[in-house]
């Protein structure tokens, strides 16, 4: 069985947030107005933001400054905190280690939210809306698997959602090689962030493959999972800077 | 027709008065202020039931605010009753009998309150049902969700059954109400005639549920904790949020007693009935409570301060200098410097003063259960603080209108209790030798 994982190489990354639009794209994540992202309502299941580096609130002072970023997909942990805590089950991880979420069955209890240290798991706050010509081009793929929705179909209002690696391109790649009459390879499923990624930074593939690049990368001495210590067992892994 | 036997209590007609007063106009504009209260409530919840909680000033990472700010105040209330009537029941302290009843209205009726702010908190309380469909017993919600409505549905059942002879005295003493009325007694009475045997059936079968109950107090509060203590977020995953949250439940609720008895005793002119007495044996109770509060309170922060671990100082720090530092410090006036003071120096005997200090802990302890929850919020361990609405937590009208609501129809249905059905236990509060006398002559 695999195990999905992706490396993001924090020396390759250039903050450039492509990323993040990618994932929006793909994902039909609404844009919210700016009254809204300053109440902490902005949707991005795929986050770069900036860390404090000098101090807990600064880049420090002039000429003293650095600026250091991270991009902060779904850690889709082993071990993770959101599904423990879940009422209803509406939130699970399949046995391929991707954290789902059935938006179907959520009560919006914001239980995970909380629950998350990493802050991946976003609610409905509103119902989603786009602008004329945006409403249009939202990504169309609707893809059902054992009954929960997993494709990009716009989420219903009071649920939470989060980043799913892109499971819909998983379950196309497979149908794609059912179609060819050919096995399916792990090579053929890449979430839209890694393809999009400009500087090459991530990476992504089957950690039960010995073999597979992530499974490389995550041998290298730069590798680290963040918050490590609170016992989620991350599958997003990090390669240090430097 | 059957005789039915009720206890000689001289106090009959005052604790009897409420229920025969007529409506005077200060009644109905109390009731019409508070409709009004709560109907303003009911228009922000209903707004927010058509657009979302968007209308609330949650966001990310303060999911939580308010409204379960509000379930933990309002169960903690609930902890006044249970543990005046089941705890001091078992400990034999004779003196809580007058107040009984009151205190377990209390229980009563904030418990469903509890729960609404819960279901007011859901983003999707259409959904509702999901829990009993598909819920899942490794969640601490659903720990809650079993814990509060067995403690609802046995606070019920202790509440009605103590209330037994009182509404058969009802049943046989108002014979000018309305008729609707006097069927609700003879209905709600189930026969009771109040043989001994009767008598002593009721008080086995209280005493047995007291220890239940007290079983229940303990867990109950316990269990609403670990919502946030099995998170593993830095501020709330503490082994001591458990016992906690109950000694400030019982401290909250205590002091909503003596307010509630205040109240009752001036309105309903209960000077003989509710003495001063008993307000310093409730004193003497929350001077105990005050002290233990302090207690978890240093014993807690302690442990962070010293320990100094880098995910719970901010949180911390939040707390002592930080964004609610003025809560913070607030919270301990309201909650201990002044109770302490006003409780030892200057409460005894002084009815104004307990309920001065009451108000104030109640106050407190409201603002003691928002900083447990918020501040941790407002400082997670991976969302940037550099970024566009980190921490942010302004309550919209919304939440402001549903909370005020909430107080509003706790008090609503509170004094309509008060005006159908006897406050203080009239078979409870009888001399012990009239009783004995009379459970003689049935005998015969």
């Amino acid at each position: 069985m695999a195990k999905w994982s992706m490396v993001i190489d924090l020396d390759k990354c250039v903050a450039c947030q492509g990323c993040s639009i990618a994932c929006r794209a793909e994902n039909n994540t609404p844009a919210v107005k700016p009254e809204e992202a300053k109440l902490g309502r902005a949707m991005r299941w795929n986050d770069v933001f900036p860390l404090p580096v000098a101090s807990p609130d600064e880049n420090g002072t002039y000429p003293n400054t650095t600026m250091r970023y991270i991009p902060r997909p779904c850690m889709h942990c082993e071990n993770p905190p959101c599904i423990r805590v879940c009422p209803v089950g509406a939130t699970f991880k399949n046995s391929e280690g991707i954290v789902e979420q059935n938006y179907a069955r959520c009560i919006g209890c914001r239980f995970c939210t909380v629950g998350c240290p990493y802050g991946v798991r976003y609610f409905n706050w509103h119902e989603a809306k786009w602008e004329a010509p945006m409403a249009e081009h939202l990504n169309p793929d609707r893809v059902e698997a054992s009954g929960v929705l997993e494709g990009p179909a716009v989420r219903p209002l009071g649920v939470v959602e989060k980043c799913t690696y892109c499971i819909h391109r998983l379950q196309k790649a497979r149908a794609q090689a059912e179609a060819e009459k050919r096995d399916f390879r792990a090579d053929e499923y890449v979430p839209a962030c890694v393809q999009t990624c400009t500087g090459k930074a991530r990476f992504f593939g089957d950690m039960d493959d010995p073999n597979s690049t992530v499974s490389r990368l995550a041998k290298s001495t730069r590798a680290f999972r963040v918050l490590d210590e609170v016992g989620t067992e991350p599958k997003t892994i990090y390669l240090r800077e430097g | 027709m059957t005789i039915t036997y009720h206890p000689y209590n001289k106090n009959e007609s005052i604790i009897l008065d409420p229920l025969q007063r007529r409506v005077t106009s200060k009644d109905v504009m109390l009731w019409g202020a508070l409709l009004i209260l709560l109907g303003i409530g009911v228009y922000a919840y209903l707004t927010q039931w058509f657009s979302g909680l968007g209308e609330t000033g949650l966001g990310r990472p303060v999911y939580w605010g308010l409204y379960i700010t509000n379930f933990v105040f309002f169960i903690g209330l609930a902890h006044s009753g249970t543990f005046i009537s089941a705890i001091l029941r078992l400990a034999g302290a004779g003196w809580r009998k007058p107040l009984t009843r009151a205190a377990e209205a209390i229980t009563l009726f904030s418990l469903p309150f509890g729960v609404g702010s819960i279901l007011i908190d859901m983003g999707r309380p259409d959904r509702v049902m999901n829990i009993i469909f598909y819920g899942r017993f490794q969640s601490p919600l659903l720990w809650d969700i079993s814990a509060v409505s067995l403690y609802l549905f046995s606070s019920i059942v202790f509440f009605y059954l103590s209330l037994l002879p009182d509404i058969a005295l009802c049943r046989d003493r108002l014979t000018n109400v309305p008729a609707w009325w006097q069927k609700m007694y003879r209905m709600l009475a189930l026969g009771w005639t109040g043989r001994p045997e009767q008598f002593e059936r009721l008080e086995k079968v209280l005493d047995g549920m007291a220890i239940f109950m007290t079983l229940l107090v303990v867990t109950v509060h316990t269990v609403v904790s670990w919502v946030f203590g099995m998170t593993v977020q830095p501020g709330w995953h503490t082994a001591l949020i458990g016992p906690f949250f109950l000694v400030g439940a019982i401290f909250s609720g205590t002091a909503a007693v003596v307010i509630v008895l205040a109240i009752l005793r001036k309105v309903y002119h209960m000077e003989t009935v509710l003495p001063v007495s008993l307000f310093n044996y409730l004193r003497k109770l929350l001077i105990v409570f005050t002290v233990a509060w302090l207690y978890m309170m240093l014993a807690e922060f302690l442990t962070t301060g010293y320990g100094n671990l880098a995910d719970e100082m901010p949180v911390l720090w939040q707390k002592l200098t930080g964004d609610f530092a003025p809560m913070f410090w607030t919270m301990g006036i309201t909650v201990f410097v002044l109770p302490i003071i006003i409780f030892v120096f200057l409460g005894k005997n002084n009815i104004g003063w307990m309920v001065f200090a009451s108000i104030s802990i109640n106050i407190g302890m409201w603002i003691e259960r928002f900083l447990v929850i918020v501040p941790t919020e407002t400082r997670p361990r991976f969302i940037s603080p550099l970024m566009d609405g980190f921490a942010i937590y302004h309550p919209s009208w919304v939440e402001i209108a549903i909370t005020v609501g909430l107080f509003s129809g706790l008090s609503l249905l509170y004094l309509t209790f008060t005006r159908f059905f006897p406050i203080v236990p009239i078979w409870e509060t009888t001399e012990p030798e009239e009783a004995e006398r009379l459970t003689q002559e049935h005998h015969v």
